[in-house]
């Protein structure tokens, strides 16, 4: 700690910052553009002058940059100075002489940071009275509006998306007061982190091209805190509604785990929301001794009263949960038909697996990290994971993480690590060890130490043998090749080097030994005092929970219908076409008497159900997600669904009600039903408090939804009916749907968003971190309910897998993941579809030879009876003898593992 | 010995002297003397004593610069030494002579500056529009290195050292010694913060001595014939002979290499001939664009460092600029602010923004379309582009003779806005 001097008032800040940082963590209000937390200094924009003293006899001072300044003990500086304040008014009159000033139709207004600082500065009358410079904008594709005019030259964007995100379709272009910061030419931004531009942007040049089309001013959306259900990773969003629609997602800071930014399919995932195909209403699907298929709209008691019939009558119920519905979801089922009856609704080898991961995790000495910590990571193996495209945002911090070791260079001459451009001038391209082990060549690749692509259980006899190479207790495999000896001796030393070594596996290869590989390298580190890291993809937002949950698989499911033991079938929030073989999930339809599914969203599950009950999506309920790392969160319902539809978990506790399972004070609120949790499932024991209960108050108030400035709240449904209805209650949240409530200092698990006076932009988040970049005050969201077994040294897994062996005819499916489309329900939404790539089968170059195919020919592919056509994409950098095929995108037989398949050329005819 | 040093070898209207007549006329003396057994630190030595003071503009004492530079075993490499042969300073044509004239002193000095600090690879950094010079460059360091001046072990003494030509793609801001550096490195020619400076963290990341093509030319003389040789060329403490340039409307506008500390008067008279017939002096920018003015109150400065500094200016690049009596002053400073105003890399605020606006203003007082309050926004602009206030001396130096030119010719800038109109069209 250092003590400072602002304005002759003495402060204590923390070592190693720079003077905005300070005073921005202080709380103090001073004004920038070009420092952004998460990129550091470069002071260019010069808007966070002060004025520096020599001594406390020193009068006339001189100004310097706040963000290039190290906040040193004993300086002493002046915000209120009058000419630094003057400084700062000047410098955003210069910027406003060529801003449009079009606030009224720019879709940034009100959430603005142009806007917050040109208040804070005083800036008020401009005198520019020449002509301003104009630019042409671009199109960006699907996510990103683009308006150059309002550019204020900060660089941002250009650093964000070109040094801190890896981009490089995007850059700044010309000089003087012509700079420009577009592409190349107009095209779809190429990264997978586009999206953040809109937040980075301190104005509005990159503004939501999905929001524009609904488009709500940031005081109007109603909203609450929520978590992204487009991976394992339960990135911490806001998303925002008006008139009972989805306007929008934004980042919520939590320092652990999503930090500043998401991904664009998490960012615009969300339209599947909005969709007029919505399951919305209870639907009945009657089937008479013809044949024939009459589908009815039902009333809710009437469904209810006759599935409680049959329920009652004896008749054996089973319920398939999902790894896409929340905690309470999978619970309430299984509550309802009994743990016995209750399947995960995974298949049996993805809940082996993600049951692998979690038992590994638990009895094992590695930690789990959180996403936060990955990026910290000095030296990083990546096993079986595309990550960029399995677990999006673990990629952009491994991206940071390989900054980690090279640092080393820059802190030896004394450079701070905010000061950006003079740590990347002595950096320059240095990087640190990361090594990615995968089926095939992926987006990472590119700022690897090295890769190496092979079929997946070669990928686990690499990772035995780097375990070996670590320790030589640990087993090998048969039959080890020099150049993977080679390279796992490299690796090996390479973690072993690290201060911070991390080793990322998942399920992605559908492939036990490779999970246990990973296992198997950090047990081998940590038992010659490594503290190494562990961390797993995990498949769907709620795989972890699911699985802590426990339960059998999808497979003794569907045995178990065929073999006539179950006669109610209730699903919850699963296709089961996508998980299982077309065939299987057809024989269970067949079997049983009567399916009931739960969803949201309509699938090829509901279109056979007997009875859909129409459930929440994320925005319109609470629930309880756990992430990869172990992480339970919170998230909060944004809005109150219209009709029938209610959260899965409160469907079947309705049902549990109707069959006098329960009586109606049981589960009344969320919190009830998570005590329930806790007391039956002691592996979710922590998942109550990872956010307060509906009984919270701060000093005797909830916390509002709504802005303070919302505005239509008595005229919005002045058309319908003109008395202003009564507040919608809230039994599952200390959250009101209203604008009344506490606005201070929160638990961070119930920030809806972030707004503090003066701070209308999503810069506000200053003012509730407990240090810049730290985490929110009073410790970040979430719970973490994994925790490694210390000390302990468990037997590693026994010998690898024999050497992958090419088959004459068939040919082993790998799975290939795509950010666009292969997660089942962004890919329901237009923006994001439009980014999904056509389909294909991708071979080897010696198999397509082989097979006389080449690019774009059709084949087909093969699997006991089923049958699927697709245009060849020959790959390089794919293993002989497999064949890859698009994850989500493909039929579900195609993409369990492990399939061996035929493939054949499909003459043209 | 010769009082003129830097010129002695160039003939106008001759080619410059090739390796062999070079080594005639005692080149490379000083490779030899260096390289045949002085340590690096006692040539850095030599420099500090002779109080040699770089001529890019800044003034800067060379050997101070080069004695920040890690050396020894545990030094960061490799190590680079970079010319500043950018020249594309408003009014100065001074390096240009000496790369025109006599490229074989330009690499003799390369190679005992990149010996002092033991850097294993230089660059020299040329403006591109230097194209006679970019191919006497190359045929100098083509000379030099089949001679064994350049390339491994050179002369025997186990020294190795690598020189580049790079002929830059013509931005002002290239000269700015970081700028130039990151357009050495493929990036956009923007400033780099200070500290690090080159000297610790340079060219890619490594220790780098950036140097004037002037001030670098003067090494080899300084290592031959010694420090206190050097001092003794000079009128002034500063040391040195310095090369002087005068454009403008004077008789016989050109450059000259003169004992550091020359009067203006000399200069001027003497050497340029005077004012064309009719013409009266009204002002002079002693040191390239960014400095400024002078006027007729200063003819007897001694022109160097540090006097030049006291009169309120600056000695810059040693190029004087001369206003006459019968050229718009605010014209004048519209055509400098023009070029700046383009020349701005666009990375701070003040300069991207406020020389176009200044710029601007200065137009429609030319256009007549000037108003009082213009004066008083100049005034403000000046202020704004203070040195601190912006990323790099851009635009400080920008406002260099437009403040100044305020002050002094305000009746002028009052009159465009009076009379609506330019009173010297
Ligand atoms: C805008 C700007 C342009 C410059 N242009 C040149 C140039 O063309 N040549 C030069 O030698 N120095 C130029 N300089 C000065 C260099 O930054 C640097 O100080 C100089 O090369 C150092 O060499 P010296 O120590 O030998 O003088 C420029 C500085 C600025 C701010
Ligand atoms: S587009 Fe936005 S982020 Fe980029 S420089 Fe302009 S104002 Fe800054
Ligand atoms: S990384 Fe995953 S959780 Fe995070 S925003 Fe993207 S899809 Fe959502
Ligand atoms: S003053 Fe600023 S904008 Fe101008 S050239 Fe220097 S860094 Fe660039
Ligand atoms: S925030 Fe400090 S210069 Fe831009």
């Amino acid at each position: 700690m250092a003590t400072i001097y602002i304005d002759d008032k003495p402060y204590e800040v923390k070592d190693g910052q720079n003077l905005l940082q300070a005073c921005l963590s202080l709380g103090l209000n001073l004004s920038y553009f070009c420092w952004h937390p998460a990129l550091g200094s470069v002071g260019a924009c010069r808007q966070c002058a002060v004025k520096q003293f020599k001594d406390e006899n020193d009068k006339q001072g001189r100004l310097v940059m706040s963000c290039m300044t190290p906040a040193s003990a004993n300086i002493r500086i002046s915000i209120g100075d009058a000419e630094a304040k003057e400084f700062r008014q000047d410098v955003i009159e210069h910027l406003m002489t060529n801003h449009p000033h079009d606030c009224p139709v720019c879709d940034e207004g009100g959430e603005c940071h142009l806007q917050d600082m040109t208040v804070m500065s005083g800036h008020h009358d401009r005198e520019y009275r020449f002509k301003k410079r104009t630019h042409i904008n671009q199109d960006l594709g699907p996510f990103i509006n683009h308006e150059m005019n309002r550019c204020i030259q900060c660089y941002r964007c250009v650093r964000y998306y070109r040094d801190y995100a890896g981009g490089r379709d995007f850059n700044v272009f010309a000089s003087h007061d012509n700079v420009y910061f577009g592409r190349h030419e107009p095209g779809t931004l190429e990264s997978e982190f586009s999206g953040n531009l809109v937040e980075v942007c301190p104005t509005g040049v990159f503004t939501d091209k999905t929001q524009k089309k609904h488009y709500t001013r940031r005081w109007d959306l109603q909203v609450a805190p929520s978590i992204c259900v487009h991976c394992g990773l339960g990135c911490n969003t806001t998303p925002g509604e008006r008139y009972g629609q989805l306007r929008r997602i934004r980042n919520r800071y939590n320092g652990e785990v999503n930090g500043y930014f998401l991904c664009d399919r998490g960012r615009y995932g969300y339209e599947f929301v909005n969709s007029a195909q919505r399951v919305k209403q209870v639907v009945y699907r009657r089937r008479d001794d013809a044949g024939v298929e009459t589908v009815e709209k039902a009333v809710k008691g009437d469904v209810l009263r006759y599935l409680a019939r049959l329920l009652a009558d004896g008749a054996t119920a089973i319920g398939i949960g999902s790894p896409r519905a929340s905690v309470e979801t999978n619970f309430a089922l299984r509550a309802l038909v009994g743990p016995e009856n209750y399947f995960t609704g995974m298949t049996a080898l993805e809940t082996r697996l993600v049951s692998s991961m979690i038992e590994i995790l638990k009895t094992g000495p590695a930690r789990t990290p959180s996403l936060d910590e990955i990026g910290d990571a000095d030296a990083v193996l990546v096993l079986g994971e595309d990550v960029t495209n399995v677990a999006p945002m673990m990629a952009l911090r491994l991206r940071q993480s390989v900054r980690n070791e090279p640092m080393a260079v820059a802190h030896k001459i004394g450079i701070p690590d905010w000061n950006d451009a003079a740590v990347r001038g002595a950096v320059q391209t240095k990087k640190g060890p990361l090594f990615i082990a995968t089926p095939a060549a992926t987006k990472l690749d590119e700022i690897a130490t090295s890769t190496y692509n092979a079929a997946p259980d070669n990928l686990a006899r690499l990772g035995y043998a780097v375990a070996n190479a670590i320790d030589p207790e640990a087993p090998t495999g048969d039959r080890v090749s020099a150049e993977v000896r080679q390279l796992a001796e490299t690796i090996a030393t390479a973690l072993k080097g690290a201060k911070k070594p991390l080793v990322i596996a998942g399920a992605s290869c559908a492939n036990e030994c490779i999970i246990q590989a990973a296992a198997n390298i950090v047990w081998a580190l940590c038992k010659t005092e490594h503290a190494a890291a562990l961390s797993f993809t995990a498949p769907e937002c709620n795989s972890v929970g699911a699985a802590l949950l426990g339960g059998r698989s999808l497979d003794e499911a569907i045995q178990t219908v065929r073999d006539g033991r179950a006669d109610v079938v209730i699903i919850a929030e699963n296709d089961l076409y996508r998980r299982a073989k077309r065939a299987d999930v057809d024989a269970l339809f067949e079997h049983a008497k009567h399916v009931v599914v739960i969803d949201h969203s309509p699938t090829a599950t509901t279109a056979k159900a007997e009875v859909t009950l129409p459930a929440a999506a994320f925005p319109e309920g609470d629930g309880t997600f756990v992430n990869n790392e172990g992480r339970a969160q919170r998230f909060i319902q944004v809005y109150v669904p219209e009709g029938d539809v209610q959260e899965s978990w409160r469907w079947l506790r309705a049902l549990r009600v109707a069959t006098g399972k329960a009586d109606v004070a049981e589960w009344a609120t969320l919190d009830l039903a998570l005590a329930s949790v806790e007391e039956a499932v002691p592996a979710l024991s922590g998942v109550r408090n990872c956010a307060p209960p509906p009984a919270f108050r701060a000093l005797g108030q909830k916390v509002p939804r709504q802005a303070h400035r919302y505005s239509g709240r008595t005229a919005m449904r002045a058309n319908i009916n003109v008395s202003e209805p009564k507040i919608q209650e809230d039994p599952d949240s200390p959250l009101t749907f209203s604008m009344e409530g506490y606005r201070g200092e929160l638990p961070a698990s119930l920030l809806p968003s972030f707004w503090a006076p003066g701070w209308n932009s999503a810069q506000a988040l200053t003012r509730f971190q407990e240090e810049i970049g730290g985490p929110l005050r009073g410790g970040d969201p979430g719970v973490r309910l994994i925790e490694p077994a210390a000390g302990s040294a468990p037997a590693y897994f026994g010998d690898a897998p024999k050497v992958f062996a090419v088959r004459k005819n068939d040919r082993l499916a790998v799975s290939l993941y795509h950010i666009f489309g292969s997660e089942e329900l962004s890919a329901l939404s237009p923006p994001l579809a439009e980014r999904i790539p056509a389909l294909y089968a991708a071979l080897s170059p010696s198999d397509a030879e082989a097979l006389e195919v080449a690019n774009g020919d059709t084949v087909e592919l093969r699997l006991n009876g089923a049958a699927w056509r697709a245009p060849v994409s020959v790959r390089p950098d794919l293993p002989r003898g497999t064949v890859g095929v698009p994850a989500g995108l493909a039929a579900a037989e195609f993409l369990s593992a492990p399939a061996w398949i035929s493939v054949e050329k499909v003459s043209a005819t | 010995m010769t009082d003129r040093p830097l010129t002695k070898n160039i003939r106008p209207g001759q080619p410059p002297l090739d390796l062999k007549g070079y080594e005639k006329a005692g080149g490379y003396a000083a490779v030899r003397k260096a390289l045949g057994g002085m340590a690096p630190k006692d040539v850095t030595q030599v420099i500090k004593d002779s109080n040699l003071r770089g001529r890019g503009g800044a003034g800067f004492p060379t050997g101070v610069k080069w004695s920040l530079v890690p050396i020894g075993p545990d030094a960061p490499r490799p190590k680079y030494l970079v010319v500043n042969a950018d020249e594309m300073e408003p009014g100065t044509f001074k390096d240009r002579l000496l790369l025109e004239g006599d490229p074989h002193q330009l690499v003799e000095a390369v190679i005992v500056a990149a010996y002092a600090i033991e850097a294993e690879t230089a660059y020299i950094f040329l403006r591109g529009e230097y194209i006679l010079a970019a191919k006497l460059l190359m045929q100098a360091i083509a000379e030099a290195r089949a001679a064994g001046y350049l390339g491994n072990n050179i002369l025997g003494s186990g020294y190795n050292l690598d020189l580049h030509l790079h002929t830059s793609a013509g931005r002002y801001i290239c000269g700015e010694e970081t700028a130039l550096l990151n357009s050495l490195e493929g990036k956009r020619a923007t400033p780099r913060a200070k500290p690090p400076f080159p000297q610790i963290s340079g060219l890619w990341g490594k220790p780098t001595i950036v140097n004037n093509v002037e001030t670098l030319s003067n090494i080899p003389h300084i290592l031959v014939n010694g420090p206190e040789w050097f001092k003794g060329l000079s009128h002034t403490p500063n040391g040195g002979t310095k090369l002087y340039g005068v454009s403008g409307k004077v008789k016989r506008p050109g450059v000259w290499e003169l004992p550091m500390g020359t009067t203006v008067r000399e200069l001027l008279e003497e050497h340029a001939g005077g004012m064309r017939d009719g013409l009266k002096l009204r002002g002079i920018i002693p040191g390239g664009a960014s400095t400024d003015f002078l006027g007729e109150e200063h003819l007897d400065l001694q022109l160097d460092f540090d006097t030049v500094g006291k009169a309120g200016s600056r000695m810059g690049t040693g190029t004087m600029i001369i206003l006459d009596d019968q050229t718009c002053p605010v014209g004048f400073v519209h055509s400098l602010i023009q070029f700046f105003a383009h020349e701005s890399c666009g990375w701070c605020t003040p300069c991207r923004e406020g020389l176009p606006w200044t710029e601007k203003i200065l137009a429609a007082l030319e256009a007549g379309q000037g108003e009082m309050a213009d004066l008083d926004r100049l005034g403000k602009q000046v202020k704004f582009m203070a040195p601190g206030m912006t990323f790099c001396p851009l635009a400080p130096g920008a406002m260099s003779p437009l403040g100044s030119g305020i002050k002094r010719f305000r009746e002028d800038f009052e009159r465009h806005i009076r009379e609506k109109r330019c009173p010297w069209r």
